[in-house]
């Protein structure tokens, strides 16, 4: 049965370019880039070369870069490491309710070490208004975290926006010589295969990549911050990237994402473009093929790959598996599907009842993504809609 | 799109959670044909009694409707409709299968199924998944009660694991919410749902109490 993978941002397939450097690099690139022999020197030149053609896409300066085992920890140096460095100064962090448990799960870490963090409310859109992040900023906030693009409703959030009001706020603490500094972090795991990942022209001073969002390999990830930072390192040892992050450098992973970003960066207006269209016309065809369906997120300030709609009546796992049946790969806001039981944080975010979490399904495009992968689904999807109807003791209400 | 190779996986264990993920076929065969669910609406007279348990916003809920042999108390049939993920809708079809093979349990015995049976004729379900058939025979229990308060036998009503607020009718906080649920808001409604007269007057501002209680929680 051909599978039709509609899950990219859950992690997307490795490409054939970046998988080649990668295994050249396994093969032949063996060295501790540590030592200082020519084996290792290799290594380190190798691991130089990554470094630098990341930080021209990033328009930033090489040693800006910090190589990272994955997104997670990427989030987890810029939350806890800019906290814990600068508790003296303040303990208040600005975040929203929307972002990944990445950021989320060190936020409640530093709750119990005493931070208070402040959860700004999305609209029903799912973006954070400008001046909820004002007026949330007091004296000793230090740091302020706001996710890019959401991973399950795909809503960008006004980066830039939010860059200038805290550039206005760190110039106010100056005039009124507060010395507490203030840094803003975003995580870009999602976006960055599709939006400007300038991290001067966006205004950030820390901002997270994964390669396995971008076609890279896993395991593997940036954590962008800005000469000048005080952060303190999260893992100990051998003071690899410059202290920040300890252990042996992942050289093929390093490799692959440099590869992988450049990729995405070349291809990234047209492939935004292609997606775009498909995204629209898949919306549009499950709005008019299936009732009682509501897009979750905003319908055009989101990513160029995200659908996520709730299906009343039906339970998100149910329909999961149906499609699974017919080859068609999604993820679901469900509370079945998560370990904890829990419905999805970020529909609920949306103000919306727990019901149109239960029966959220995600479908996320990606580069092999074809206008008859769409077609297909569009055909199965009413169909098995109607048959879970027909089982379901459930109407809900729609106000 | 590229072919992915079909490669056969037994189960896969989430690593550090250490429990299956996939269903048994059996869970599947449920799950992908269900059987005894009531398809078209009930026709009056069709069934004698139903119940329903869970709301939508736990992401579960089951209602049933029953047939009963009046002599024999044999269930003649059991058609359900479950919201839910793929162990909730097996697990009702499993236990709708169960209670009317071989010309019918009765209710005594079909009260006595529990949800270890069903998961065992399940050929097992993934640990977080067990709640969902937990929830299947407290749908039953809902409709059990429901026969006996029905058919006046008050002292066979089952009240485990729910406070009795009511001790002549045995009406118990669960019924109440239940009734909440199924959309009473006043005590006329609660006692209409759950067809008793005034019981217990003592238990009445209580009961009144409660009804306010879950109006609250469910309708404000």
């Amino acid at each position: 049965m051909k599978s039709i993978y509609l899950d990219h941002a859950s992690t997307t397939p490795v490409d054939p370019k970046v998988l080649k450097v990668m295994s050249f690099c396994n093969e032949n690139v063996y060295g501790n880039a540590g030592s200082l022999h020519q084996i290792g020197r290799n290594s380190a030149q190798v691991i130089l070369n990554a470094r630098e053609n990341i930080a021209k896409i990033l328009n930033c300066k090489p040693q800006e870069i910090i190589f990272i085992g994955s997104g997670t920890e990427s989030d987890n140096l810029a939350i806890l490491g800019i906290a814990r460095a600068n508790k003296n100064f303040g303990k208040n962090i600005v975040t929203t309710n929307i972002e990944h448990h990445a950021v989320i799960n060190p936020c409640k870490q530093l709750e119990k070490e005493g931070f208070k963090i402040n959860y700004l409310s999305v609209n029903k859109d799912g973006i954070v208004e400008l001046e909820s992040v004002k007026k949330a900023i007091v004296d000793d906030t230090v740091l302020v975290s706001i996710i890019y693009a959401n991973n399950e409703i795909g809503t960008i959030q006004p980066i830039k926006e939010i860059g200038e009001i805290i550039n206005n706020v760190r110039q106010d603490r100056i005039k009124r010589n507060i010395k507490t500094p203030i840094y803003f972090h975003t995580d870009a795991c999602q976006a960055t295969g599709y939006l400007d990942i300038n991290v001067i022209k966006l205004g950030v001073d820390l901002m997270t990549i994964n390669a396995s969002k971008i076609y890279g390999p896993k395991g593997v990830g940036v954590l962008y911050s800005k000469l000048g930072n005080k952060i303190d390192p999260i893992v100990f040892g051998g003071g690899q990237e410059r202290g920040f992050r300890s252990g042996t450098e992942n050289i093929s992973g390093i490799v692959g994402l440099a590869k992988a970003l450049e990729i995405a960066n070349q291809i990234k207006d047209k492939e935004l473009k292609r997606e775009t269209k498909l995204r629209d016309y898949f919306i549009k065809g499950l709005l008019s093929k299936i009732d009682r369906v509501f897009l979750n997120g905003h319908a055009q300030k989101r990513l160029p790959n995200n659908i996520n709609v709730a299906i009343l009546d039906v339970e998100g796992e149910a329909m999961l598996l149906w499609l699974d049946k017919y080859g068609i790969c999604v993820s679901t806001g469900s509370a079945c599907d998560s370990q904890s039981l829990d419905p999805s944080h970020v529909i609920l975010a949306l103000g919306r009842p727990y019901e149109y979490a239960n029966g959220s399904l995600r479908f996320t495009l990606g580069r092999g993504t074809t206008k008859k992968d769409i077609d297909f689904v569009l055909k199965v999807l009413p169909k098995i809609v109607k048959d879970l109807r027909k089982i379901s003791p459930v109407k809900v209400k729609v106000d | 799109m590229k072919r992915t190779k079909n490669t056969k996986i037994k189960d896969v264990v989430g690593g550090h959670l250490q429990y299956g993920w996939i269903y048994s076929n059996k869970v599947k065969e449920h799950f992908f044909k269900p059987k005894n669910f009531l398809e078209r609406d009930a026709r009056p007279g069709e069934f004698d009694v139903e119940g329903q348990v869970g709301s939508p916003q736990c992401g579960d809920v089951m209602r049933m409707w029953m047939k009963v042999d009046k002599k024999t108390e044999k269930i003649k049939k059991l058609k359900w409709r479950t919201f839910g993920c793929a162990s909730a809708i097996a697990s009702t079809s499993m236990f709708s299968v169960m209670v009317t093979q071989k010309g019918g349990m009765t209710i005594e015995n079909a009260l006595k199924i529990k949800p270890q049976d069903i998961m065992k004729r399940l050929e097992g379900l993934p640990s977080r998944k067990v709640h969902c058939s937990v929830l299947c025979d407290k749908a039953f229990q809902q409709v059990a009660n429901n026969y006996f308060r029905q058919t006046g036998q008050h002292s066979r009503i089952i009240v485990e694991g729910s406070k009795i607020i009511d001790t002549r009718l045995n009406i118990t906080e669960r019924d109440i919410e239940q009734a909440v649920l199924d959309g009473a808001r006043n005590l006329i409604d609660v006692q209409k749902k759950l067809k008793v007269g005034v019981g217990d007057p003592k238990a009445i501002p209580q009961i009144e109490q409660l009804i306010k209680f879950y109006n609250e929680k469910y309708y404000s």
